[in-house]
């Protein structure tokens, strides 16, 4: 049996080296995937915890957030993808429309 | 057994995280980023949710990391260009938010995790992980697994919705503007 606070250790980092990406990075789809990380890394939060408990609940739930994940990766990328064609980079710091 | 294997998976889990913070290229992390769903899967697996280590190779590390690649190259990106101070300044506060955040977690971490009761067995524990996930979830969360189907199609109504751009829609586009060109010349 893995003892569960190695496994809630093991998401904590996960998740702050997706915090770090989504700070550091300037391409968007590099800030998108570290925003998977972090989804990752909550996943396995919920999988440690379901398996300590010894309940499914957890389990039902990570499912739930692939499929949330899943459609936020299909509109995200759409809309990089529109961004893209409108603005002709992904650098996120080279689009700033709000500031006039 | 079970240990050795949990080290090796979390230590390649975090290196290739890492690799995908780091590395300029962003093929080169989506490849990683693909690596480290399947050391994650085999983490699923050692925690015996064989459902979710099956799921997580196929929807993340087929289905979203191939849409990943397609789009990065469709966009035939070239390496990050990541120099200047204003960038170093903000990598500096992203390196600090981070230790600070992972500190923060140590010290929540030295604290005593205090559980609640535990069922003394897994529900479905005798007939496999696949079947116990398929009967809760047609059961007792039949409602939200219905509600995901609905999310999945607004999903991709948007994306259709977004991906037509303005070019669909002239009049939509020009009808505010023109009305405001008209007034402009007539005032």
């Amino acid at each position: 049996m893995i003892p569960l606070s190695w496994l809630i250790g093991l998401s904590a980092i996960v998740f702050t080296i997706g915090v770090v990406g989504v700070l550091v990075r300037r391409n968007a789809l590099v800030i998108f995937m570290s925003i998977e990380l972090m989804l990752n890394a909550a996943n396995l939060a919920f999988v440690a915890f379901a398996s300590e408990m010894k309940s499914l609940d957890g389990q039902v739930f990570v499912f739930f957030v692939m499929t949330v994940a899943a459609a936020e990766v299909a509109i995200g990328l759409a809309i990089i993808v529109h961004l893209f064609r409108l603005r002709e980079t992904v650098f996120v710091d080279e689009i700033h429309l709000l500031k006039g | 057994m079970l240990p050795v294997l949990f080290v090796a998976f979390a230590a390649l889990l975090v290196v290739t995280s890492l690799m995908v913070v780091l590395h300029k290229n962003p093929v080169t992390s989506a490849l990683f980023l693909v690596l480290a769903f399947c050391s994650l899967a085999g983490i699923y697996l050692l925690l015996r949710a064989e459902f979710l280590g099956m799921v997580q190779i196929v929807v993340y590390a087929g289905a979203i990391m191939v849409l990943f690649l397609f789009v990065i190259m469709y966009l035939n990106l070239q390496h990050d260009v990541e120099t200047g101070l204003q960038i170093a300044v903000r990598r500096g506060i992203g390196w600090f938010v981070g230790a600070l955040m992972l500190l923060t977690g140590a010290a929540l971490l030295k604290r005593g995790w205090a559980l609640g009761p535990a069922n003394e067995v897994m529900p479905g524990a005798e007939q496999g992980n696949v079947a116990a996930i398929g009967r809760v979830l047609y059961s007792r969360y039949l409602f939200p697994f219905e509600i995901t189907s609905i999310l999945l199609l607004v999903a991709m109504v948007g994306v259709i919705m977004i991906a037509r751009g303005r070019t669909g829609h002239p009049s939509v586009r020009m009808g505010p503007a023109a009305e405001r060109g008209a007034a402009g010349g007539s005032a």
